[in-house]
């Protein structure tokens, strides 16, 4: 017979969890869920050795253990603390934490420019979520915002080394997911940047995994690169027999054009399992997979408007008024509108659309 | 008969008298009002050649701006079409192309932008939302039309002239209340 594990006793903002010895506070909030759990800008559960550098999971322990009941001097990152049995964590009902993560919001955001409208991040970004959450409104940072030379990364992902928060996750999942790691952090203090040495075009496979676990827009999707707004889009769950990944992933359609191919994400934004690099940029078509249904998105988030859940659709009653007719269409917009027009397919651009992309000359009849 | 109500009131059926079968003294009185309205203040005003000042929250036709460099404004960010109640703007983006710096103020820009007319319920949001100062409501009605086709607005109609080339058609475009 296994011999029975004990148990330890933790308390989260008054909640009593039980969780086994060696998890981090962080993972006993989640286990809670909701509000209590802190947010995490670099802590990813599925990559060893991550978290402990954005501070914004910072909570106060007010009581050590059963053992030694003392609080901790100074607020602790739950991603990196672990659990003693009888320890009292507080973090939402802690003024101390709550002010401490408004502080690291705007330290966050200091260097992070203001570029959202033009992000493709923008509206499933969690430094955006974070700042919305816990940020001031204004900034009091008076000096210039730090900036590099572009570096190009290859035909697949973006760069925009401006907005990165240097969490570090990108670089484990290089290390941990790919087979040779060729991108890093370079230099440091302020001028720390991620780049290859020198550069040189990321093309691992599994490499497109970052652009899934960078928190913020800084590794993004060049294949979708300012297509659209990810909030216009309709996500869904697909498959694919895939020979190198599990090929579940979430399509992100505008009607039967894929813009975007990405994993799928559980409740804490985290990629539940990493797809390749095949799967992610060159499978473009609804045609190369099999449609599972809508992805449930939080009635919270920009990406769910629009997106009508559980509805019925009511009866036509025209036709049966009209004897069977339908009513006469004045208008079709699609036959006025100069979106979307069948002529221009934006997700068979390689990359952004550019301004020849729209001429007339190019538009296939 | 019972009556409904309490405030039911019998019609008196009396026989006019002699001045009221004259009919000229109320004649006369209904003309004193009729004349006497010549010399009022006239209430109407010749509408084509005259107009009356805008209220200064008149929200009119949609206006994608320029800034002082004559670039465009919009960065086709979304926010107009997600705050439109009436899901009457759709939009498409394009990267902005080296050269092209002077046409465009930001990285991405709207190479599509269009606004159905015939759904705008001229509700502001879509100016309130906006982050770059890019769309707004002007002082200017829809114009009217015969046919529906005409009231689905692209960037030639929205856009405003350029304040360089075109500066009194970009004060006129901007109204009153801007400058």
């Amino acid at each position: 017979m296994a011999e029975e594990k004990k148990l330890f006793k933790v308390t989260i903002d008054n909640i009593t969890i039980e969780v086994e010895p060696g998890t981090t506070i962080l993972n006993a909030a989640r286990k809670i869920g909701g509000e209590v759990a802190p947010p995490a800008m670099c802590y990813y559960s599925t990559l060893k050795g991550s978290g402990g550098k954005c501070r914004t999971c910072l909570v106060e322990v007010a009581a050590g253990s059963t053992a030694d009941p003392r609080p901790m001097p100074k607020l602790v990152a739950s991603c990196r603390t672990n659990v003693m049995d009888g320890m009292i964590v507080k973090n939402i009902t802690s003024e101390k934490a709550l002010d401490a993560r408004k502080g690291i919001v705007e330290f966050l955001l200091i260097n992070h420019p203001l570029d959202c409208p033009i992000c493709d991040q923008a509206g499933e970004c969690y430094l955006q979520d974070l700042s919305y959450e816990h940020g001031e409104e204004g900034t009091r940072y008076e000096f210039k915002r730090r900036t590099f030379e572009k570096h190009d990364i290859g035909p697949y992902i973006q760069l925009h080394m401006t907005r990165c928060i240097l969490c570090y996750r990108c670089v484990y999942v290089a290390d941990q997911l790919t087979q040779k790691r060729e991108h890093g952090i370079l230099d440091r203090g302020d001028q720390s940047e991620i780049a290859t040495y020198i550069h040189k075009a990321l093309e691992n496979d599994f490499i497109g995994n970052v652009i899934d676990v960078c928190p913020v827009g800084a590794l993004t999707d060049k294949t979708f690169r300012f297509k659209n707004r990810v909030w216009f889009l309709k996500p869904q769950d697909a498959h694919r027999d895939c020979p190198k990944c599990s090929g579940r992933v979430t399509l992100w359609n505008r009607g039967d054009e894929v813009f975007r191919v990405t994993a799928r994400k559980d409740q804490w934004g985290e990629v539940q399992e990493f797809i390749c690099n095949e799967c992610r940029f060159e499978k473009k078509k609804t045609a190369d997979w099999v449609i599972e249904g809508p992805t449930r998105i939080s009635r919270h988030s920009v990406i769910s408007q629009g997106h009508y859940v559980d509805t019925v659709e009511p009866r036509e009653t025209l036709p049966a008024v009209m004897g069977g007719r339908k009513p006469k269409l004045l208008m079709d917009i699609n036959n006025v509108s100069e979106v979307n027009r069948p002529g221009i397919d934006l997700s068979e651009i390689q990359g952004p659309a550019h301004s020849m992309d729209f001429d007339s000359e190019n538009i296939k009849p | 008969m019972q009556a409904l109500t309490t405030k039911a009131k019998t019609v008196g059926r009396k026989p006019m008298t002699f001045w009221e079968k004259l009919y000229i003294p109320v004649i006369a009185r209904g003309m004193a009002i009729t004349f006497g309205h010549i010399f009022k203040k006239k209430v109407t005003i010749s509408y084509p050649e005259q107009t009356r000042p805008f209220s200064p929250v008149f929200r009119g036709v949609q206006v994608l701006n320029r800034d002082e460099q004559g670039r465009e404004r919009c960065t086709a960010c979304g926010l107009c079409a997600v705050a439109c109640p009436a899901e009457a703007i759709t939009m498409e983006a394009a990267e902005r192309l080296p050269g092209e710096e002077d046409l465009y103020k930001e990285e991405k820009y709207a190479a599509r932008y269009e606004i159905n007319m015939l759904r705008c319920i001229f509700c502001g949001l879509c100016e309130e939302a906006c982050p770059k100062d890019a769309v707004y409501l002007s002082e200017t009605l829809v114009p009217a039309n015969f046919n529906r086709q005409s009231f689905v607005y692209g960037k030639e109609e929205m856009l405003i002239p350029h304040p360089k080339k075109d500066p009194e058609g970009f004060a006129k475009a901007r109204g009153e209340k801007r400058s």
